[in-house]
């Protein structure tokens, strides 16, 4: 018992360096001191390992109980890789809807993992893959190389060379800038596009719906001035035409926007 | 979170009274061998560690690039009415000039091969057959061209830029199912 002695001059010294324990971060969860009987849900997850490329993707099971997971399908993918498996790979930021990592295909919608609610259903398994027919690099992780260099090629920023005449910035009256409401929301997420079966089968040349969304943000921008430029590298087969209404990407974005109308109005643009 | 506040008191308190046995602890410790902290690091061993350039770098990362696999589209994609309505309209719209290119074909090669595909004698066969089987197959007949001119309809609206909503496209694809199955219905009955 001599040992306790020090208990309190230790702890005088140690308070500010170390934090109590209570306040340790963690993920969101349900008070578990509830009483009632566990929910316990499936969830299926896509698995692949580059580390052993010759093995096929699987879809491996994880059960959680739902009344000490929180509301969302990120608290799950969180709390399986903090309790269940350290391994499972997934992008995550903001948990808030607005970096766009978390984006992945749950039961067989695109969306985001952050804004997706758990089903409380507990009979039916969820199944949670990657986004479709995109290079996988690890689990839920897909490649968007090629989706970053197709954002990079409509020439994302905006063009002019003529200076205002007061010399101070590029004003817009309040009609123009509300051409932009529904454009600028978007966080290229890459939900729409690789929801869009025309973007699955021609994402080497089909520009597809986010990119196209964000290319009519500045085909409508009052400020740019290459809007003849940019109309002039859409108008081909390819790079546009290859959508056929299909509007996978307005049924799925997880933001609320349209980029089928997006679509749709830069065709008109491009007849007119 | 008590038992936990218990072992770290007791660790500093450990601390304090023998700093040397933390100290030995520390060292031992698996972290503390990638951190460089035990004394008996094999500077040797450090020395032969494998450094690679930027290029090899490349070169690996291309070689997992070539291996990664595609991942799971069509099979898995929730089936909806949007995606749905607009394949079928694809299929249907092969199958009806599929149709037309090879009873067209038919009909030219007809006189040389002795066939009887003029009107006269289709008519004449359809008329020869039961009831339910003149139904099921003009029903069949009918359903891929009512489908396919009202779902184009709804495309060529969209195309004007109108009722690309998400609420307008779910219901205008019900209607045009409806519509397309009564009519063929309709159609097969005439």
């Amino acid at each position: 018992m001599a040992s306790l002695r020090t208990t309190s001059r230790l702890f005088a010294a140690s308070r500010p360096l170390f934090r109590p324990a209570s306040f340790a971060r963690t993920y969101a969860t349900v008070d578990s001191n509830v009483s009632e009987t566990p929910k316990m849900k499936t969830f299926k997850i896509y698995r692949w390992n580059p580390d052993t490329p010759t093995e096929k993707p699987t879809m491996q099971s994880y059960e959680l109980d739902l009344n000490k997971t929180g509301p969302m399908m990120l608290d799950a993918l969180i709390r399986i890789k903090n309790e269940l498996d350290p391994t499972l790979t997934f992008r995550r930021s903001c948990r808030e809807g607005i970096c766009g990592s978390c984006a992945m295909n749950i039961d067989g919608v695109n969306t985001l993992a952050c804004l997706c609610r758990i089903p409380t259903e507990t009979t039916k398994e969820s199944r949670i893959y990657p986004l479709p027919h995109t290079y996988v690099v690890k689990d839920l992780v897909p490649d968007l190389t090629l989706f970053y260099k197709q954002y990079k090629s409509i020439k994302p920023y905006l063009q002019r060379d003529t200076p205002t005449a007061d010399g101070l910035e590029n004003r817009q009256s309040p009609e123009d800038r509300r051409k932009l409401d529904g454009l600028y929301e978007c966080i290229l997420c890459a939900c729409c596009s690789t929801s869009c079966p025309s973007y699955w089968w021609n994402q080497e040349e089909y520009l597809g719906p986010a990119i196209l969304l964000q290319s009519y943000r500045w085909l409508v921008d009052s400020r740019d001035e290459k809007t003849a430029e940019r109309k002039a590298a859409l108008d081909n087969s390819m790079s546009v035409y290859r959508c056929h209404t299909i509007l996978n990407c307005t049924r799925t974005c997880p933001k609320g926007l349209n980029p089928g109308r997006a679509i749709a109005e830069t065709k008109k643009m491009l007849a007119a | 979170m008590f038992s936990q506040k218990l072992v770290q008191q007791s660790a500093r308190r450990l601390a304090v009274q023998q700093p040397l046995a933390i100290q030995s602890m520390v060292r031992a410790s698996p972290a503390a061998a990638t951190l460089g902290l035990q004394k008996s690091v094999d500077k040797k061993a450090l020395n032969r560690a494998v450094t690679s350039t930027a290029a090899e770098e490349n070169s690996i990362l291309a070689k997992q690039r070539m291996n990664r696999p595609v991942s799971p589209h069509l099979a898995i994609y929730r089936p909806q009415i949007g995606w749905v309505a607009s394949g079928l309209n694809r299929v249907t719209g092969v199958a009806l000039s599929g149709t037309l290119y090879l009873w067209a074909t038919a009909y030219l090669a007809s006189p040389a091969l002795g066939w009887h595909v003029e009107s006269a004698s289709m008519v004449a066969a359809m008329g020869a057959l039961p009831f339910a089987a003149k139904v099921l197959l003009k029903t069949i007949m009918a359903l891929p061209f009512t489908f396919h001119s009202f779902n184009g309809l709804r495309h060529l609206m969209w195309d004007m830029g109108r009722g690309l909503s998400n609420n307008v496209i779910i219901k205008s694809g019900w209607t045009v199912v409806g519509v397309s199955v009564a009519s063929a219905l309709a159609l097969a009955f005439v």
